[in-house]
Parts: structure tokens; C-alpha cells; sequence
């Protein structure tokens, strides 16, 4: 794959098609664990983490087992053991060699087995047909994104705490207007072709 | 005995999966675009829920607690596969519109939350019935979204023209990914309001006795 080909994979994973505002993969966390700009950052980091060395993981395991082995209706069951493992390894690997970086990722990191943006990345890598190596790519582009709405809107969400809404907006809802907002900012992206 | 009005209305309204216990909300988000988008995920969340439950407390007496959650995803992501290829083998405009977000229920916290919270305590009938009612409640939030929207968005209703034809103009936001965060707050919002209505109500009546 040619260079200016690999930056158009990134510059659309981030932005144009971005995870969040216009796939809709990993609302939870998106919606979850984004009261402060801090803790976004963690989770952030986790997920490009995870995301990018997941879908190098699973689009090996797709083309040397399961292709090979006519095996592909297995692909949901493997890719998601693959995460879970995956994600319980890197734990105690971190644990292990880099507790300062274990102990900033807290929590985060066990929640990330249930974020569908991880599986969302791995399949629609295999839907692609992307190479391993553009797979791997993809999914770190694609967590720099996740990480890009999710701190932005972050930073909104500590404003808007402030403001004097109707009450039964308080909360939720207006998180998910916020949201909206966002996501109308990033849909200026979606004419960008490469 | 099984108290089955009282699982129905927690599960449509009280505990509603959706709009109270705010889960799932990837498949909410986006695939309400058409109503018969709305209703085909919500049946087969229905099926994946019932199944998932019924497997989780057949087996939750043998399940070793500590590795419980490894053994739910296994589980769930079996029962999906087989609902996934039953939907490609008999409703292949349903997989095309749904695509990737058929093998992502797997991920839904809705079926984990259920298993972790109902089925691995209780027996295997009222774990079913938990499972057809909390997916009831999804199905019908994922409903009322996704009409709002296509309405709004395309003014038809489940493929059929219901505005068009008094020369209205469909207002494109709606079925785009701003619209569906904007009007599931909105949504959100309402019910949150009549819920907090409905409990002033209670308490005024209690202050008045």
C-alpha cells in the first residue's frame, strides 16, 4: 500500500469517518466516562491501545485460521475471545513491566472487553479486506479518533455542568444534545474524499 | 409465583432498558434511521436475550464465578452467530441495513447486564421471561426513535410515503448522526420529565394524608 494511500486511511479514520460521530461504535464509554477531560484521555488511551494491537491480532488469526480452515462463520466467537484475552494480557503485562502506565489506566482498561468499537474495528477490518499490517493501522487511527471526540467532548460536558438547564434535562439528555452539536461539527468531514 | 405484569411493566416502562437504564445505545443510535430497521433489531435482540437467558441460568450452577463473565460472552457470541445466520439466510434486506451491528449485539451491554444481573441468579423461566420483556422494552424505545426520525427524516413510516404526498419536505437532519443524538435526548428528556411529574404526584399524595 503506498504512503499517500495510508495517510487517507488515517486522515478519514479520525475525522471523516469518526468512530463516534458517524459509525456510532463505543457510545458507552462515549457517554459513560466522559465527565472530565482527564479521565476521557485515560480511556482514550486504552482504547487506541488495545484497538490497534486487537485488530492486528484478529486480522492474523483471520487469514492464517480461519480462512484457511474454512472457518469463517467462527469469526464473532474467536474475535471476541481474542479481545478478552487479549485485554487480560495486557493487563498483567502492564501490571508487570509498567505499573506508572497500569495505574493511569485504572479501570478503563477491563471496561474496554465490552466496547464495541474494538470488535466494530476488527470485523470491518475483515470486511475490507485489509492486510494485516493496514489492519493494524486502521485501528490505531481509529482510536486517535475515538480519542479526539471523546476528550472534546469532555472538555463541552465540564461547561455545560455549569449552565442553567430545564431539569429534566439535567444529566443525560442534555449530554446526548451536546453530543448531537459534536457530531453536526463533524459532519463538515464527511465531504473530505482521498 | 411469577409475576408476570409486574416483569412487563419493568421492562416497558419502569426499567426500561433504553430511555431509564440507558444501555445499548450504539445499536440505538445507529441503526433508527427506518422504522423496520428499529423493529428488526429489536427482534432480534428479543431472540438473542431469550436465548442467552435461558443458556446463562441453565448453567449458572456450574459456571465457576470467577471466570462467569469470560463464560456469558462465550455464550451470547454462540447464540448471535446463530441468529445472524438465520437473518442472512432468511432476511437478507434486514443484514444488509442492520450490517456490522448484527454481529455487535454481541457487545451490547443490554444482554451482558441481563445475564450478570437476572440470569445467573434465577431460574430458567423467569430468566426467559426477563429476557422477552427487557427486549419488548428495547424494541419499543428502538420503535418510537426510529419513527420519530423517519418520519421527520424521510416523512414515510416503515417504507410507506405518509408526508410526501401533502408536499412536505423532508428534513434530512433527522436521519443523519447529529439528528438521532438530538432527538434520543430529546426523548430521553421527555420521559425523565414525566417520570419526575409522576413522582411529585406520589409525594403530594402522600403529604396530603
Amino acid at each position: 500500500m503506498s504512503f499517500a494511500a495510508i495517510m487517507g486511511l488515517i486522515v478519514t479514520a479520525i475525522l471523516a469517518e469518526n468512530y463516534i460521530f458517524s459509525k456510532f461504535l463505543g457510545c458507552c464509554p462515549f457517554l459513560g466516562l466522559s465527565e472530565n477531560p482527564s479521565n476521557a484521555l485515560g480511556m482514550g488511551c486504552a482504547v487506541t491501545f488495545v484497538m490497534t494491537l486487537s485488530s492486528l491480532i484478529t486480522s492474523l488469526i483471520n487469514k492464517f485460521i480461519l480462512v484457511a480452515f474454512d472457518l469463517e462463520y467462527l469469526q464473532t466467537v474467536a474475535f471476541i475471545l481474542v479481545i478478552a484475552s487479549l485485554v487480560q494480557l495486557i493487563e498483567m503485562f502492564l501490571k508487570k513491566m509498567v505499573p506508572a502506565l497500569y495505574s493511569a489506566l485504572g479501570i478503563y482498561l477491563p471496561l474496554i472487553t465490552t466496547n464495541c468499537a474494538i470488535l466494530g474495528a476488527a470485523l470491518l477490518c475483515v470486511q475490507e479486506g485489509y492486510d494485516p499490517f493496514t489492519s493494524a493501522i486502521y485501528g490505531f487511527a481509529s482510536g486517535i479518533g475515538f480519542t479526539l471526540a471523546i476528550v472534546v467532548f469532555a472538555g463541552v460536558r465540564e461547561k455545560v455542568a455549569f449552565a442553567d438547564i430545564p431539569k429534566a434535562f439535567k444529566g443525560f439528555p442534555i449530554a446526548l444534545v451536546t453530543a448531537g452539536l459534536l457530531a453536526m461539527s463533524f459532519s463538515g468531514f464527511s465531504g473530505i474524499t482521498i | 409465583m411469577v409475576d408476570i405484569k409486574k416483569m412487563f411493566k419493568n421492562g416497558l416502562i419502569t426499567e426500561n432498558p433504553t430511555f431509564v437504564q440507558l444501555l445499548g445505545m450504539c445499536p440505538t443510535l445507529a441503526i433508527t434511521t427506518e422504522a423496520s430497521n428499529g423493529v428488526g433489531m429489536g427482534v432480534a435482540v428479543i431472540l438473542v436475550l431469550m436465548l442467552s437467558n435461558f443458556l446463562i441460568s441453565l448453567m449458572r450452577k456450574f459456571i465457576p464465578s470467577q471466570v462467569r463473565i469470560a463464560s456469558y460472552i462465550v455464550i451470547i457470541s454462540g447464540v448471535v452467530t446463530a441468529i445472524q445466520l438465520l437473518i442472512k439466510a432468511y432476511v437478507p434486506a434486514l443484514d444488509k441495513s442492520l450490517g456490522l451491528f448484527i454481529p455487535l449485539i454481541v457487545v451490547n451491554c443490554i444482554i451482558l447486564a441481563r445475564a450478570e444481573a437476572f440470569a445467573s441468579k434465577n431460574g430458567v423461566l423467569p430468566s426467559v421471561l426477563d429476557g422477552l420483556f427487557m427486549g419488548i422494552g428495547f424494541t419499543f424505545a428502538l420503535t418510537i426513535l426510529a419513527c420519530i426520525r423517519e418520519l421527520i427524516g424521510a416523512g414515510t413510516l416503515f417504507g410507506f410515503d405518509i408526508l410526501n404526498r401533502f408536499g412536505y419536505e423532508p428534513i434530512t437532519f433527522f436521519v443523519q448522526p447529529a439528528g438521532a443524538f438530538i432527538t434520543l435526548g430529546v426523548l430521553v428528556a421527555a420521559v425523565t420529565a414525566i417520570r419526575q411529574k409522576a413522582e411529585a404526584k406520589k409525594d403530594k399524595e402522600v403529604d396530603d394524608k
